[in-house]
């Protein structure tokens, strides 16, 4: 019985950390049709913002804890804005009505420039920014004792997706980011200005990217690559619910979760198999994801 | 059979390079060898770009027939290069035909995901397989030829020359392929694909057929690489590996056999340089590269040189 506890909480943990990661990568492909493969390198970017700031905080001197918890969230934040502008402004907004195809191998190549844009900022050597995960000690649940700070992402992750949820669904801005996601063309007709839009939408992306990257660091030593491992993992999550989805993503989040916690409980040799037969399973027989609208084919 | 002159000019450049092999240094054939291993992959990587089709898990296949390559040298003690290499084309098409039953329903991103997904589950097997050497991958056994075993530093060069007569017979098969109906068909496919439907055909059929196709030249070059690095690993499964392949694809351009060759030969070469003279911005390059590539040279390199070519045609034209 300990076994079942012990999958249902880790891939609880691992759900809502799978989610916050995918979050921004389905929104951005919802609203712009950019699946965007650069997104595991903003959560990279966010991770790093966040590990080399929390690090010199707590190296030097004893301030408070909870300064360095605000330094995360700031530096993931600005991070993000800085990044999504640079990118969207500077960028992708010349690329916009190109083939869906192309925007992919065109992130991918934004990828390749971040990826050692990185290294160059922050160097090879890893990153470790563990005192947030440490200070909040740990509980016991259900027999099993579970580091607070894992309760915390669960937390976070559930307040995060039902503000999306609240904010694409019951406000103005939301239903007008709905139109252009039903038909950008119409949308524009009726007056919406589809490049704010995007240019808001990307950078709601890419701060949620960064967010995920800095929530994920104290947990994690910060070095080459953590990007590009989990750019194919959220990739996953977000085909399983279907691309665009926000409910999709949290049902894929939890699919893979459940899955991988069991896989790694059960038979660990099948962690990795588990989440991508799981993603290629769907796609076999939902091609559109769980969540996904069927699309009238165009002649 | 009857050769045109873009085949002559195929076989010519290849009898010459192989011939150039004798006296060029031997980092220079092994730098080479391992460019057309990987020019071999990018073909099936064009071929399916040919039909509109961007795959990111060719990767897939590459690692098949590495491993396959590598398997039947250490565990059924093969060592015959021809029989190697079939084995690895065969694993390859046998595993294409069921895949491609599922694949040939997938168009642009999804088709692009579905592969990727593919090719990380065999990463995802290779890496926790410790029979197979896990991460680390294992070393392939020294091939023969119909019995003959090449002496010490002989088969380097032997394989070079092998690989080049592979490579421009298939450039051949290819362009052949190309300006048949079914390659034809392809192109039409990835232009307007319900027209097709309309004129009676079944684009899936001969996008499956396509699909198996570029599987089994995409293993022969994964098992080349095999033979010619002697060591395989799960890498080349990684979706990283399968993005090179894009890269090289889109920097050949889909309109010409020898763009791909062109292209992984040029890639291998800079590489080379880049990695020593700035290591850490390698990658940068080559997406800043890719980007360029797409704004300003969408059909590739090649249309440099064929443009080239149509420009002097004028010219003689007028004159």
């Amino acid at each position: 019985m300990l076994s079942v506890y012990a999958v249902l909480i880790d891939g609880a943990i691992y759900a809502s950390w799978l989610f916050l990661v995918a979050a921004g990568l389905t929104v951005i492909y919802g609203v712009m049709r950019i699946l965007n493969m650069a997104h595991g390198s903003f959560y990279a970017i966010g991770a790093y913002a966040a590990a080399s700031l929390v690090g010199w905080y707590f190296n030097n001197g004893v301030g408070p804890v909870w300064v360095g918890y605000l330094m995360m969230l700031g530096s993931a934040l600005a991070a993000g804005l800085a990044v999504g502008l640079l990118i969207e402004r500077g960028l992708l907004r010349f690329m916009y009505g190109r083939d869906e195809v192309l925007m992919v191998i065109i992130t991918y190549a934004l990828l390749l420039i971040l990826e050692d844009a990185m290294k160059m900022v922050w160097g090879v050597n890893p990153y470790f920014a563990y005192q947030p995960y440490a200070a909040m000690g740990r509980s016991v649940l259900a027999g099993l004792k579970v580091s607070n700070y894992d309760l915390m992402l669960v937390g976070v992750s559930l307040v995060i997706g039902f503000a999306l949820w609240l904010w694409l669904e019951r406000t103005h801005q939301g239903k007008v980011l709905r139109a252009v996601i039903h038909d950008r063309e119409v949308a524009q007709a009726m007056g919406v200005n589809v490049r704010r839009v995007f240019t808001l939408v990307f950078v709601l992306g890419t701060v949620l990217g960064t967010l995920a990257g800095a929530l994920t660091a104290p947990a994690i030593s910060v070095a080459p690559g953590i990007g590009v491992e989990i750019i194919v993992l959220a990739f996953a999550v977000v085909v399983i619910g279907g691309m665009g989805s926000i409910e999709g993503a949290a049902l894929g989040a939890l699919l893979v979760g459940l899955s991988r916690a069991a896989a790694v409980h059960y038979a660990p040799q099948f962690e990795l198999f588990v989440i991508y037969g799981v993603m290629a399973l769907v796609l076999a027989v939902r091609p559109q994801g769980l969540f996904g609208r069927v699309l009238a084919r165009k002649i | 059979m009857c050769l045109d002159k873009t085949e002559l000019m195929m076989l010519g450049v290849g009898v010459v390079l192989a011939t150039s092999g004798l006296v060029a240094p031997q980092w220079l054939v092994f730098l080479l060898t391992m460019a057309l291993a990987k020019s071999l992959v990018v073909q099936g990587v064009v071929m399916q770009m040919r039909a509109g089709l961007v795959t990111f898990g060719q990767g897939l296949y590459f690692c098949i027939g590495g491993y396959a390559v590598g398997m039947s040298g250490h565990f059924l003690t093969i060592s015959d290069l021809p029989t190697l290499l079939l084995i690895g084309v065969a694993s390859a098409v046998a595993l294409a035909m069921i895949l491609g039953l599922l694949m040939t329903r997938y168009r642009e991103i999804f088709f692009a995901m579905l592969s990727l997904a593919f090719s990380m589950i065999l990463y995802g097997m290779l890496v926790k397989s410790p029979g197979l050497g896990s991460t680390d991958g294992f070393n392939v056994i020294a091939w023969t030829l119909f019995g003959w075993s090449p002496a010490t530093g002989q088969a380097p060069l032997a394989l070079f020359v092998i690989i080049i007569a592979v490579s421009a017979v298939l450039a051949v098969l290819l362009h052949r392929y190309g300006h048949s109906s079914a390659g034809a068909m392809c192109e039409a496919i990835r232009e307007n694909e319900v027209r097709v439907e309309y004129l009676g055909q079944s684009p899936r059929w001969v996008l499956y057929m396509n699909y198996v196709a570029a599987a089994g030249v995409s293993a022969l070059g994964g098992g080349f690489m095999a033979l010619a690095a002697g060591h395989i690993d799960p890498e080349m499964a990684y979706w990283i590996t399968s993005g090179e392949f894009v890269f090289i694809a889109l920097l050949g351009g889909t309109s010409h056999v020898a763009a791909p060759i062109l292209a992984a030969i040029l890639f291998a070469v800079v590489r080379t340089y880049a990695i020593e003279l700035v290591p850490h911005s390698w990658q940068m390059i080559l997406g800043i590269t890719l980007l360029a590539i797409i704004v300003f040279l969408p059909k590739g390199l090649w249309s440099l040189l064929s443009g080239q070519a149509r420009r002097a045609k004028a010219v003689e034209a007028k004159a």
